[in-house]
């Protein structure tokens, strides 16, 4: 008969068991009953012939089974398995909750860590068709990724054929006129493409047209969702009308769809084309944009840059004074948006992962200790006719179980991580990873969860099965489960013990190495006073401060109020506020040395004379600005200690002349000052050589202001604003803050400070779990030992022999443990190199301190244990027997 | 008494072979193929319950036995088993195999007669 009958036959049986066992019943009885009747033939009573028959049948019901086993199918033994170990978890509700709770923590932890990982590397990114986009930007030999200039934009865009959209974009801001004053709110400007190269479709109204971009076109705008909701509160009619934009109408022509997030400019509330050039869009030589293009079909990322390129090195003959050297990078757009965090997020994942590992261990180990106090069952189940194979699908089957209800759990407590830790993430940091809003549990989490616990499930499924594989039935009943036996589940399980040690380490170590380099981070040489400094960013709106003596009054002004101010010891303003970027720069040219139109990049910033000394930077020659350093005199400049090192080695560069490339008269200015390194750029940045320049000389429009004050700095900030609003109510005033918060919250230290905190919690929990594995193991060899010890007590053993005796068994697999970890957790902090700042990799002292935290932890783990082995009273131990 | 309590006791697929046997002559129910084994081998073998039903169930899966339920002389349901064609052949197999068998036993016994 064909195999397929025979599996409609053994169908059918399943399926109408009832039936079958009904039928097989009756069968019987009718066997029975002729039986009995034969009996009763020979000469029987009546009921002696019904107990023969009886007693030949024996039990009817193992018969059935029997009779059963041959046509169904192992589902139902599966059914009573899992009867069973949900009856054995009933019995033992201490040890079902432990396990199921150390699951629950792994699996959470990494299926949570999982679904940011997810949403921010594996997700595309919410535009359409998202892997052909680029990030399109200049390159030099100082910044492997710089801003466009308006010209060169133009000419990549007219040049190139690998892109079939190429726009960009710029930051900038406005003075939003409202009821109760100018608000300043950040803005993008934008080419006409840019949201049609995105694939972005507007939620009311349009994006913009072609040609809108363009000088002399009428001035409109698109708002994000967002923005529209907080500032006009969702009015449909917006689109349309004209909002006020530091004293200039634009039209609202489109509101962006709610789920719309650019992260490279992830605050921008309002995007407004091009439109006129501004004075540094006239020059070629003046950076201010970034690009994203649009791969033609069949062009590979590294096509496009090649052409780029050579589009590049084109300009550079054609413009050399603003073009030599300037390169073009083109990558992905995703990789400029997520590459700071993959780095982080790996290594996170990498962490979730070995606390899982960990996890998975201890209830292995926690279901070889059960197996073990378990094996007077197994051996009378197994002497009852069970055979090995029945066994151990039980022993399966109960692992099972403990893998899908920790796993459940599990998922629980991710779903809770989740929201835990979205809510924990900084405001600023969100801005500028807006995929985050796609965190959550979803299709690939919930298929990372079922790999994650199909494996949880093979290995608990696996210890049981490789531990009963090795016993002997009959060694289990006749030593009445006490004795030589348990040495092999010693050894077994002491391997765990190591194994989950030499993890605990790992992680440990992580933590160890990310939190000194956050702390580095955070007490790297600033170069100024950090604390008791409060500072405010201000846009002083071009309509009403149009020429420049108007700026300079309104810095005089502000720095004159700001000092009378209760509290305040003194005041400076800047263009850019320190601890933020190697951003704003100038080309430099020193007059007297040979120079080849090479570009000399350097920090700029303008200052008012009071500036440098309110941060309380050091001079370290020459002199500080004064008031008379304005357009009546030749202009001067304040070098840093990174500038006069690279371009005056060995020189005293006072009373040098410093220049532009073309050195044109107008830029050639005298360094009066050198001063000891201020920090411009970000905390795990290099210091780069910095120009400073009288704010006198050149005012901005947009400045910052920084407050040096006796006391606590954040009581005077409202005081500072309104004073500010007093000088003029239509200045924006914004971004108020203290050194010490914009130190915190800047995104280098925010990230270190997330990571550092979640791989020290991880590892934190790895102690714990490793070391409760550790006091697991000694303390059950310990109460198999009690016998071994009562009869070496009584014998004459000191009670300090007994402790060695514990002590050394766990200082062994402490030091197996730990050396293990040491190796392998070298080899992981090399792995996470890139993030570290400021310490290395193979760290002595952190190496040192993990291995003397474990080993205390383990010591304090194991003396319990043996203490109550150096108590054993011989005499009741032995009488125990 | 020889009892036939686990096919091991038996040559293995040798209790399948004598319930294939008694069915050629007729349908019969358990009973019945019990009943008539042990009269054949003049109260030699006797089959089981706990090893009948299980072969039973076996026969009846490989396609070898028919089952149905039909009225007993004694006017009483019973299930009676008919051998099927496959059956017949599978019994031919079983038979030869088991002869040879016979055979070879019966030579190694009357070679160590011999010696």
């Amino acid at each position: 008969m064909s195999g397929l009958v025979k599996l409609f036959r053994k169908f059918g049986v399943l399926f109408g068991r009832k039936r079958f066992r009904d039928e097989l019943d009756e069968e019987m009885a009718f066997h029975r009953a002729e039986t009995e009747k034969a009996y009763v033939a020979d000469g029987m009573s009546p009921a002696a012939a019904r107990s023969a028959a009886a007693r030949r049948f024996g039990n009817a019901t193992r018969l059935r089974e029997q009779s059963h086993e041959v046509v169904g199918f192992r589902a139902e033994t599966v059914l009573q398995d899992l009867r069973f170990s949900l009856r054995q978890m009933r019995q033992s509700p201490g040890f079902a909750l432990t396990a199921i709770s150390i699951l629950a923590l792994g699996m959470g932890v990494s299926v949570a860590i999982f679904g940011f990982v997810d949403a921010a590397l594996l997700q595309p990114l919410p535009y359409a068709d998202p892997s052909r986009l680029a990030d399109v930007a200049e390159a030099s030999a100082t910044s492997p990724r710089s801003d466009l200039s308006r010209a060169d934009y133009e000419d990549w865009k007219r040049l190139n054929h690998s892109l079939s959209a190429l726009d960009v974009y710029g930051g900038s801001g406005y003075l939003l006129a409202t009821p109760s004053g100018a608000v300043p709110v950040p803005a993008l400007r934008v080419t006409d493409g840019f949201f049609s190269t995105l694939g972005v479709k507007p939620l009311l109204g349009r994006v913009f047209l072609p040609g809108e971009d363009q000088p002399g076109k009428s001035k409109i705008v698109i708002l994000t969702y967002g923005s529209w909701v907080k500032r006009f509160g969702g009015r449909s009619d917006l689109v349309g009308h004209s909002i006020s934009l530091s004293g200039s109408a634009y039209t609202v022509v489109g509101i962006l769809p709610r789920e719309f997030a650019f992260a490279p400019r992830g605050n921008g509330e309002f995007y407004v084309p091009l439109l006129d050039k501004n004075e540094c869009e006239q020059r070629r030589s003046c950076h201010n944009f970034y690009g994203i293009g649009r791969l033609r079909d069949g062009v590979t990322i590294e096509a496009a840059r090649a052409e780029m390129q050579a589009i590049a090195a084109q300009l550079a003959k054609q413009y050399p004074g603003s073009n030599q050297g300037q390169g073009a990078s083109v990558v992905p757009l995703s990789e400029t948006i997520v590459g700071n965090v993959r780095a982080v997020l790996v290594i996170l994942l990498s962490g979730a992962g070995l606390l899982l590992l960990i996890a998975c261990v201890n209830v292995a180990s926690l279901l070889l200790v059960r197996s073990e106090s378990r094996r007077r069952e197994i051996a009378v189940r197994g002497a009852l006719g069970a055979t090995p194979t029945r066994l151990l699908c039980q022993f399966v089957t109960e692992g099972l179980l403990l893998a899908a209800a920790g796993c459940l759990a599990g998922l629980g407590v991710a779903a809770w991580l989740i929201t835990l830790l979205l809510r924990l993430m900084p405001k600023d940091l969100a801005d500028y990873v807006p995929f985050w809003r796609l965190v959550g549990l979803n299709a690939h989490t919930a298929l990372f969860a079922a790999g994650v616990a199909a494996l949880c499930a093979l290995l608990l499924a696996a210890t049981p099965a490789v531990r009963l594989s090795f016993q002997d039935i009959r060694v289990g009943l006749g030593e009445g489960g006490r004795g030589a036996a348990g040495r092999m589940w010693q050894r077994l399980g002491a391997n765990l013990v190591v194994v989950e040690l030499a993890i605990a380490v790992v992680l440990l170590v992580g933590a160890g190495l990310l939190g000194q380099s956050f702390y580095r981070m955070l007490h790297v040489e600033d170069g100024f006073d950090t604390t008791h400094l409060a500072t405010v960013q201000i846009i002083a709106p071009d309509s009403i401060y149009q020429k420049d003596d108007q700026k300079i009054a309104l810095d005089r002004e502000i720095t004159r109020r700001l000092s009378a101010l209760p509290g305040v010891e003194s005041v400076g303003i800047t263009s850019d506020l320190p601890i933020q970027c190697n951003c704003d720069t100038d080309w430099i040219r020193i007059v007297g040395k040979p120079f080849h139109g090479e570009h000399n990049e350097v920090n700029e910033r303008d200052v008012t004379p009071g500036y440098l000394a309110a941060l309380k930077a050091r001079l370290i020659r020459g002199r500080w600005f004064n008031e008379n350093d304005d357009t009546t005199r030749p202009q001067v400049t304040v070098i840093n200690e990174a500038l006069a090192e690279k371009y005056f080695p060995g020189e005293d560069p006072i009373g040098k002349t410093i220049g532009a490339g073309d050195l044109s008269p107008k830029s050639l200015r005298q360094v009066v000052g050198v001063i000891a390194n201020v920090r411009e750029g970000g905390l795990d940045q290099e210091v780069w050589p910095s120009e400073y320049f009288s704010m006198y000389h050149g005012p901005d429009s947009f400045i910052a202001v920084a407050v040096r004050t006796s006391q606590d700095e954040k009581a005077v900030l409202p005081t500072i604003v309104s004073t500010l609003h007093q000088i003029d109510h239509n200045l924006g005033v914004y971004g108020e803050t203290t050194m010490t918060d914009q130190i915190g919250s800047s995104q280098s230290s925010l990230l270190h400070r997330f990571a550092s905190w979640l791989v020290g919690g991880f590892s934190a929990m790895a102690l714990l779990l490793g070391v409760v594995g550790l006091y697991g193991v000694v303390a059950y060899s310990v109460s198999q030992r009690t016998r071994e010890i009562g009869v070496r007590m009584a014998l004459g053993a000191q009670r300090a022999t007994v402790y060695k005796m514990v002590m050394r068994q766990a200082g062994w697999l402490t030091v197996f443990g730990v050396s293990i970890g040491l190796v392998c957790s070298v080899g992981a902090s090399l792995l996470m190199r890139k993030i570290l700042f400021g310490v290395q990799a193979w760290d002595a002292p952190t190496l040192a301190g993990v291995a003397v935290v474990l080993g205390a932890a383990s010591l304090a783990a194991s003396f319990l244990p043996a203490r109550r082995a150096a108590r054993v009273n011989p005499i009741e131990a032995l009488r125990a027997e | 008494m020889f009892r036939m309590t686990k096919k091991s006791d038996l040559l293995p697929g040798t209790l399948d072979m004598l319930i294939l046997k008694t069915l050629t002559r007729a349908p019969l129910h358990g009973y019945g193929i019990a009943l008539s084994i042990k009269h054949l081998s003049a109260d030699v073998l006797t089959v089981e319950e706990g090893s009948l039903y299980p072969a039973l169930q076996r026969l009846l899966l490989q396609g070898w036995v028919k089952a149905e339920w039909k009225m007993t002389d004694t006017n009483r349901r019973a299930r009676y088993y008919t051998l099927t064609a496959a059956g017949k052949k599978q019994l031919g197999i079983e038979m030869s195999q088991f002869e040879q068998m016979i055979e070879a036993i019966g030579r190694v016994l009357s070679d160590a007669q011999e010696a």
